[in-house]
């Protein structure tokens, strides 16, 4: 009779806790983004809509929507309050501009897990990321720099803010580590999306003499212009090279599905903490596409060599010494730039032909 | 250097001068279109998937100018038959430019086509200086200055542009002469709306050869500043877009070539002629001078003539 109420009691005791796991494992994920632009940019929201259908295919996620075009600010928090009204337990806001209203709508919703992407605030609730793309970056500026004949590299850049120079100067000191005479000229088109004025940025660094062109911008409108003159082009956001088949090299890519796929998996265990994730291509968030044909065999086997060591930690883009556009050392040698250094990025490396627009 | 920014303003300025034609057309008959971004964007779309289709660049102009003269007929129908707000009815065009073709563009991200190319004409392309920007250019750019010269030519020296002009000034005069009010507002409001079309259509078949989801990206809306600007006469309007345009182009250049002009002063001029030429316009609209046209966003009814 004592066994059996031990017995009993311990049952009881473990149930609970039993059900709880039962109740876990059958948690559903309802995940919703907020998109800044169309799914169909062929960039930046077409890269996350891809990390968005990978995650999909885990069995406990439920199908998940998207809301494309969402103007940032504060009109974006009433689509996110939309999005946890229907029931989402996981939203992410992926421009930078959805900061403020993704907290804001966070701090109401507590039982909803935010994912804010490119910002710098977190809250209980509220985990964000980013990633690393100077990595990539770097790498494509070698090939860039092997590839140039002239020694002067186009960039058409979009805004003057930290993300950009820092994938200016990550480029540049690509180029520079095996060209050190290739300059690499600026031009900002102060807008994120118009093929028309990318399309004629691009066609002026090329009238001034740049043989390779590369891009931060969401449309593949460079790709075009170094197509219809024979010159070479390095990508961006996501693998374009149908826009120019033969002037396309390579292109920093991002890769989303395992950062959304993890992020999913840690709700439903309910492991899930806020954090500033900011991974690079060791967790294979960022990338290089594949190189082109025409990129011979010894740059390959280089960025191959240079890759592997990013990868492992041995090489960071950022090691110095590294100079500014004055000749001025802003990276002592055996040092490198910290997080919070590279984050407000505001000056331009040496080899950089431009300035930053205060 | 000259010749080669000369060269990017014509080639920036072209779509936004085939809309302000367009636009200028609808509203020399009394009619205010704000549908132009999405008509542009319809054009883009048509034009590129009729290319797309047919390997044909032609078709895909004719597709565009076809487009958007069909959705332009929604504009005609709510404004002119059903004498409903022009604003609201072209805002909403817009709205349903941008929506429909991102949702139609869906399948033509990522094809490509081969776009217009550069066609010189004899003897004057050697001209200096202007020569390579006038006439070493793609078919869509002559058919540009033709067009300019014929809208002119049309408002000016036949009836049937009288009669568009008086229906835009006084429609109740124009009926009184028997002019068809409704049928001519309808026909400028159609075939003006097909012509912004084929701005469109230059986006997506010679500035960039693809298809993306709002790609004209505000353009239109410069369009619709530009009639102001241009007074409703398609010379000054091609002025006006090549003022737009050459300033977008020199500006980069200028970044490219490494100069130290402030690029926020540079982006600031098309904005700041904007408001010189409202300021121009507007005076002489005091002096009694204006080219406005009279009746403009007046829906016309015969039963409330006076």
């Amino acid at each position: 009779m004592k066994r059996f109420i031990l017995m009993a009691l311990s049952v009881m005791l473990i149930l609970p806790q039993l059900a709880a796991t039962v109740e876990a494992n059958d948690k559903k994920i309802k995940t919703g983004f907020i998109y800044v632009g169309p799914v169909g940019d062929a960039g930046w929201t077409f890269a996350h809509d891809q990390g968005r259908k990978e995650m999909e295919t885990l069995s406990f996620v439920e199908p998940s929507t998207y809301i494309e075009s969402v103007p940032e600010g504060a009109e974006s928090a009433r689509v996110i309050t939309g999005l946890v009204r229907k029931g989402h337990n996981l939203v992410f806001t992926t421009s930078f501009g959805y900061m403020d209203a993704t907290l804001d709508v966070a701090r109401r919703n507590k039982d909803v897990v935010f994912m804010h992407c490119s910002g710098y605030k977190t809250a209980e609730n509220v985990g964000n990321y980013f990633g690393r793309m100077y990595e990539p970056r770097y790498l494509s500026g070698i090939v860039a720099g092997k590839m140039t004949k002239t020694d002067v590299i186009g960039y058409v850049a979009a805004f003057p803010i930290p993300e950009v120079i820092r994938g200016i100067n990550a480029f540049t000191l690509g180029v520079r580590s095996v060209n050190p005479k290739a300059q690499v000229r600026v031009v900002w088109t102060q807008t994120w999306f118009d093929p028309g004025i990318e399309r004629d940025a691009a066609d002026s660094l090329l009238d001034v003499g740049a043989d390779v062109l590369a891009m931060h911008q969401d449309a593949p409108a460079t790709l075009q212009a170094a197509e219809a003159r024979g010159a070479y082009v390095i990508g961006y956001n996501s693998d374009t090279r149908s826009f120019a088949p033969n002037a396309f090299l390579t292109a920093p890519i991002w890769n989303w599905g395992p950062l959304y796929s993890k992020v999913a998996q840690q709700v439903k265990d309910g492991t899930w903490k806020s954090e500033s994730i900011w991974w690079g291509m060791q967790q294979d968030l960022v990338r290089l596409a594949p190189l082109s044909d025409k990129v011979p065999a010894d740059v390959k086997q280089l960025v191959k060599e240079k890759t592997a060591a990013i990868k492992s930690g041995k090489l960071h883009p950022f090691d110095g010494p590294i100079k500014d556009q004055n000749g001025q050392i802003v990276v002592a040698a055996g040092s490198t730039h910290s997080d919070s250094e590279l984050l407000g990025m505001s000056y331009f490396v040496e080899g950089v032909q431009g300035t930053i627009p205060k | 250097m000259l010749e080669i920014l000369l060269d990017a303003t014509v080639r920036a300025g072209t779509p936004i001068l085939f809309a302000t034609l367009g636009a200028i057309i609808n509203e020399r008959a009394g009619i205010i279109n704000l549908g132009i971004e999405g008509l542009m964007l319809i054009g883009a779309l048509a034009g590129f998937a009729g290319t797309q289709a047919s390997g044909s660049l032609l078709v895909g102009v004719l597709a565009a100018f076809v487009a958007a003269l069909l959705a332009g007929s929604i504009h005609a129908f709510i404004t002119v038959q059903l004498r409903g707000n022009q604003i609201v009815s072209g805002l909403a065009l817009t709205m349903f430019g941008i929506g429909i073709t991102a949702l139609f563009g869906r399948s033509m991200v990522g094809l490509t086509i081969d776009g217009f190319k550069r066609v010189a004409i004899p003897g004057l392309s050697q001209l200096p200086v202007v020569g390579k920007a006038f006439f070493n250019q793609d078919l869509l750019i002559y058919f540009s200055f033709l067009l300019v010269v014929a809208i002119a030519f049309f408002f000016y020296h036949t009836r049937w542009g009288l009669a568009l002009r008086t229906v835009g000034e006084n429609p109740a005069a124009a009926d009184t002469c028997g002019v068809p009010v409704t049928l001519t507002r309808f026909l400028a409001v159609t075939i003006g709306s097909g012509i912004v079309g084929i701005g469109g259509a230059y986006l997506s078949l010679a500035t960039t050869p693809m298809w993306i989801e709002n790609m004209t990206a505000g353009r239109g809306w410069i369009a619709v500043a530009l009639v102001i600007f241009a007074s409703w006469s398609s010379y000054r309007a091609l002025a006006g877009a090549y003022l737009f345009g050459g300033i977008t182009a020199m500006q980069l250049r200028f970044q490219a070539m490494g100069t130290t002009v402030s690029v926020h002063i540079l982006q600031m001029l098309p904005y700041f002629f904007t408001i010189l030429v409202l300021v121009i316009s507007t005076i002489r609209l005091q002096k009694g001078a204006s080219q406005q046209p009279e009746n403009l966003g007046q829906p016309y009814d015969r039963e409330d003539r006076k």
